[in-house]
């Protein structure tokens, strides 16, 4: 194997942990309130935009500036959830909810528009760290790359975890599983849904962060096109499922990088949306999707 | 003193069909009621009424002297009603102690940011709230399933399941609905005994809905008989199975 080959999937690697980080915000508010938020890519480009506030123009450490962006997101998801989503949850047709969801997302694109302009601003890494050197200086691989594959798998230990082992978590997917057999159990349905959102919002906050220290031109659209691969990488893993997630994240990095290299920098992109497709007509519900069986 | 559950003239219409008018019952505290009627007859949807699924049109509906008509679910059910389902409503992809759980989930608390860093407190309260779920399962025979994924149960253990998930909300009034539903002779024997014993052991009111004559005349005191949605004959089980409209009505002619 060449070093440029090692090199290639690490970066695919470092450019699926973020997909992944934002793959969990769909799925589980998929598996949960079973709704696709469309808006969510662009929840990451307002988180990026105010760490980048908060470290640039305030002058703040980029740890504080990361912790504002979460905050700042998580309180923008629960908003978004009570305020365009709530009111709809019992809406005859589920397509409401997602159309919703599609012009909250172009609502706070023309938001970052009319705030910060359209042209493109450089974002400052958030990682003061140049990285390690292997084999003789022949293999680099930045900071960046580093802390967010590890940022990812945390992320996906903690979050494992929680939903596994918590009350909350147990909350979760007793609404996911029967949302009226819950609520008859005391569960609070709307607070559940609004904490999946509350966490997805939070990693997507992180997952700008990291996208944007990584890439770091920062445009009103940033999030649009992460957002959609992040959604493919969700139902190419099965959707609902947060080990999917994780998966199908880090696969569809590695594809997009290595079909840059070595087929075409143009159709990267197109060969990550084919393998979408061709992952469905093999197995529709996602590489770790549940198949649900009907009784007859 | 004044009775557990108190209703009065309760009703709800479905476009043009009257599916319950003007239910009427009382149960006191302790007390084993049976709620029976043909199919269709709208005793499910008074559990639906009692638990909050639907909104009354008309009537009240009075719970241990505080008014819960027209309340929202969760609110009922920390008022203290708790049910379980025709159709069994586990949640089947939880272990069966995480079932329980769910059950136990208003009356343990620790915040979400505890849950995800594992404070203190979590491994607190998580320890209590699984000492608390196997003593329910013990009480149910359950304990050694508490690991099993709550579909790989056998049917008769679902609806044990379901009794033990009801009972962890810690309810005042226990509703099952058709809990013998699809059980042979040899199960509703022991289910019978498992209703006496739960009813003992917690001091539980009890109001239930079947199907199966055995049953309801082997333990329940006091009988409400529902017929198109009305109420045809209430009282002690003995009269009211006695009553020849109920026999004309119920058990055919």
């Amino acid at each position: 194997m060449s070093m440029s080959f090692i090199s290639y999937l690490i970066n695919g690697l470092s450019l699926g942990s973020v997909y992944a980080i934002i793959a969990l915000g769909y799925t589980m508010v998929y598996g949960i309130a079973k709704m696709l938020n469309f808006a969510h890519g662009d929840v990451i480009m307002i988180g990026a935009y105010t760490a980048l506030i908060a470290i640039s123009q305030t002058g703040l450490s980029p740890v504080i500036g990361v912790l504002i962006a979460v905050v700042v997101c998580t309180v923008l998801g629960v908003v978004i959830e009570g305020v365009a989503y709530r009111p709809l949850r019992n809406a005859s047709s589920s397509l409401a909810v997602l159309i919703t969801a599609i012009g909250v997302s172009y609502l706070l694109q023309n938001i970052a528009l009319l705030i910060f302009g359209p042209n493109a601003q450089t974002f400052p890494s958030v990682i003061k760290w140049d990285g390690v050197s292997l084999a003789g200086g022949k293999l680099n691989i930045s900071g960046e790359t580093i802390v967010t594959i590890g940022a990812c798998i945390l992320i996906m230990i903690v979050l494992m975890t929680f939903v596994q082992k918590s009350k909350q978590g147990q909350a979760m997917r007793a609404v996911s599983e029967d949302r009226g057999a819950a609520q008859l159990m005391g569960i609070n349905v709307n607070g559940t849904i609004a904490l999946t959102f509350a966490i997805g919002s939070a990693l997507a906050a992180i997952a700008g962060v990291l996208l944007c220290s990584a890439y770091p031109t920062l445009t009103p659209y940033t999030g649009a096109m992460p957002g959609i691969k992040a959604f493919v990488a969700a139902v190419f893993g099965g959707i609902g499922s947060i080990p999917g997630a994780f998966i199908g994240g880090l696969l569809l990095g590695v594809i997009e990088i290595l079909g840059r290299a070595y087929i075409s920098s143009q159709m990267a992109d197109a060969i990550v949306f084919a393998v979408l497709i061709v992952v469905l007509l093999v197995k529709p519900t996602g590489l770790l999707g549940k198949k649900i069986q009907e009784k007859v | 003193m004044a009775a557990l559950l108190d209703v009065k003239n309760l009703g709800i219409s479905f476009g043009g069909l009257r599916a319950v008018n003007g239910f009427d019952i009382s149960i006191e505290q302790g007390e084993l009621y049976g709620l029976i009627g043909p199919n269709g007859a709208g005793k499910t949807t008074v559990f639906n009424l009692l638990t909050g699924v639907y909104k009354p049109d008309t009537g009240k509906i009075i719970l241990d002297g505080k008014d819960i008509t027209g309340r929202k679910t969760i609110d009922i059910s920390k008022a203290g009603i708790a049910r379980t389902f025709q159709n069994i409503r586990l949640f089947k992809q939880l272990s069966v102690l995480d079932n329980v759980k769910v059950g136990l989930h208003n009356h343990h608390k620790y915040s979400a940011i505890e849950g995800v860093l594992r404070l203190p407190r979590y491994f607190k309260v998580e320890k209590e709230m699984n000492e608390r779920a196997m003593e329910l399962l013990k009480v149910f025979e359950l304990e050694k399933h508490a690991e099993t994924l709550a579909s790989n149960l056998p049917y008769g253990e679902q609806r044990k399941l379901e009794i033990a998930r009801a009972l962890a909300t810690d309810p005042k009034l226990l509703l099952l609905d058709e809990p013998a539903a699809g059980m042979n002779p040899n199960e509703t024997g022991s289910l019978m005994e498992m209703i006496q014993f739960v009813r003992e052991k917690f001091h539980m009111t009890i109001l239930l809905i079947e199907h199966d004559m055995k049953l309801v005349s082997g333990i329940c005191e006091k009988l409400t008989v529902l017929n198109f949605g009305e109420v045809l004959a209430q009282g002690k089980t003995a009269e009211v199975l006695n009553d020849p409209q109920v026999i004309t009505a119920y058990l055919g002619e």
